[in-house]
């Protein structure tokens, strides 16, 4: 009989440590305890592009983080991204006029949204908009950008000399100026 | 000519195998419901594959998640990312090193135990005696020792994982000075609660391989001292086999 009971209980004490690890998984390593616990106050805003920001990702200010980003939706009467966000209450004092940024962290990090302060002397408030905002930063959007505007300028310059050259043909006198 | 024939001899056999296993595995499963009425049998199981192996497993956890954090830090110090160790060593321990490793394990140290126990059983006819009382030796001997494995194995995996992220914490963060807050929270900005959920899947998935493997080996193993021996040897073969190549499959579903 005390045999029995010595397996029992090893298997028992087994059998927790499994639940325990469980626990440890699921509780310490993955994303869940990232909801504001406690008192809170949701704003909204609204984005163009919101990249890849996704429910759950922080809402800081000055580093600080402040609250998280609740729900993400899609207002088909203005075609733009509404974010809300869950504000932890004792971040009771930030003016309305406050500007809301799609920002990456790092290289590689992921996106959240960071708040900086206005100048007013009214404070956000649970069911808020925030009107100042900025958006995800595109990367193709930007690489396009930066091509459209190297053309430009590369068309500029050889316009001088022949009137409406293209942009193949631009190419071409740069590499006969380089072969010289 | 002697080629071939012995090619399709082992085709054969091949086919034979996989039938048997099937077949076996539906005279389990059909026993399965009755032998849950004596849960004192499946609890005596999960202790000896459970809880006996729970030793190896804790020590070769902690060895494969140092190494994780060896090789993950050299690694992301030419990237100068050195604080995504968390990530790396998380990832990797919940989706593939934990259930892969632990299956490999558990096929070498239960997995063999279980075999051994039914083909020495089968050997000295103690199966054959149990018929002959009447008493199902499937319901009796293999269904409690096929679920108990199947309970342990999940289980065996978990620890595995939650000791060895201890070990890429051990040397990234208090060998190598990675910042503990960075390895935390990254670590847990990257890793989704269906990671988990697919390291557990495949946990159960390949206690359900390597048990089934070690009961219908025992339970056929020619009655001989040198049948018993290679029915344990295919236990760990085939089990191996099986866990990776499983592994592969349920990787490209749930990626």
């Amino acid at each position: 009989m005390q045999a029995t009971r010595t397996v029992e209980i090893s298997t028992g004490l087994f059998v927790l440590l499994g639940f325990a690890a469980l626990f440890f998984m699921v509780t310490q390593i993955t994303n869940r305890d990232l909801t504001v616990d406690g008192a809170s106050y949701d704003v909204t805003a609204q984005f163009e592009n919101i990249g890849s920001l996704k429910p759950g990702a922080a809402v800081s200010m000055a580093g600080v983080t402040v609250g998280r980003v609740d729900s993400i939706t899609f207002d088909q009467n203005v075609y733009k991204a509404v974010v809300k966000m869950r504000i932890a209450s004792n971040f009771n004092r930030i003016p309305n006029d406050s500007d809301a940024a799609i920002m990456t962290s790092g290289l590689l990090g992921g996106q959240y949204i960071g708040i900086t302060a206005g100048g007013s002397e009214e404070f956000l408030k649970n069911g808020d908009r925030i009107e100042l905002v900025q958006d995800a930063l595109v990367l193709e959007n930007l690489i396009n950008q930066l091509v459209a505007s190297f053309m430009g300028r590369r068309d500029e310059n050889n316009s001088g000399g022949n009137s409406g050259g293209e942009s193949g043909e631009g190419a071409q006198t740069k590499t006969e100026e380089a072969k010289q | 000519m002697k080629l071939l024939r012995e090619l399709t001899g082992n085709a054969f056999d091949f086919a034979g195998t996989v039938g048997g296993v099937t077949l076996f595995l539906g005279r389990l499963l059909g026993q399965i419901p009755r032998a849950l009425l004596r849960p004192s049998l499946i609890v005596a199981q999960v202790h000896n594959t459970g809880a006996l192996s729970l030793v190896i497993i804790m020590t070769c956890a902690l060895f494969v998640g140092a190494v994780l954090g060896l090789l993950g830090y050299d690694t992301l110090l030419r990237f100068g990312s050195e604080d995504a160790l968390g990530t790396v060593g998380a990832l990797g321990l919940v989706k593939e090193l934990g259930p892969v490793v632990t299956a490999l394990l558990y096929a070498g140290r239960a997995g063999t135990a279980l075999a051994s126990e039914l083909g020495l059983m089968r050997a000295t006819d103690q199966l054959t005696a149990m018929e002959m009382m009447a008493v199902d030796p499937m319901r009796r001997v293999v269904a409690p020792r096929f679920l108990g494995g199947l309970i342990a194995m999940p289980l065996l995996t978990v620890i595995f994982i939650a000791i060895g992220i201890f070990g890429v914490q051990l040397v990234g963060v208090q060998n190598f000075g990675v910042d503990s807050a960075s390895f935390w929270s990254q670590m847990r900005a990257s890793v989704e609660l269906n990671d988990v959920a697919e390291g557990v899947i495949k946990g159960c998935v390949f206690g359900f391989a390597c048990n089934l493997i070690a009961v219908y080996e025992g339970y056929t193993a020619h009655p001989t001292a040198e049948g018993v021996g290679r029915a344990t040897t295919r236990t760990v073969v085939i089990s191996a086999v099986l866990t990776l190549m499983l592994d592969y499959m349920i990787t490209a579903v749930m990626l």
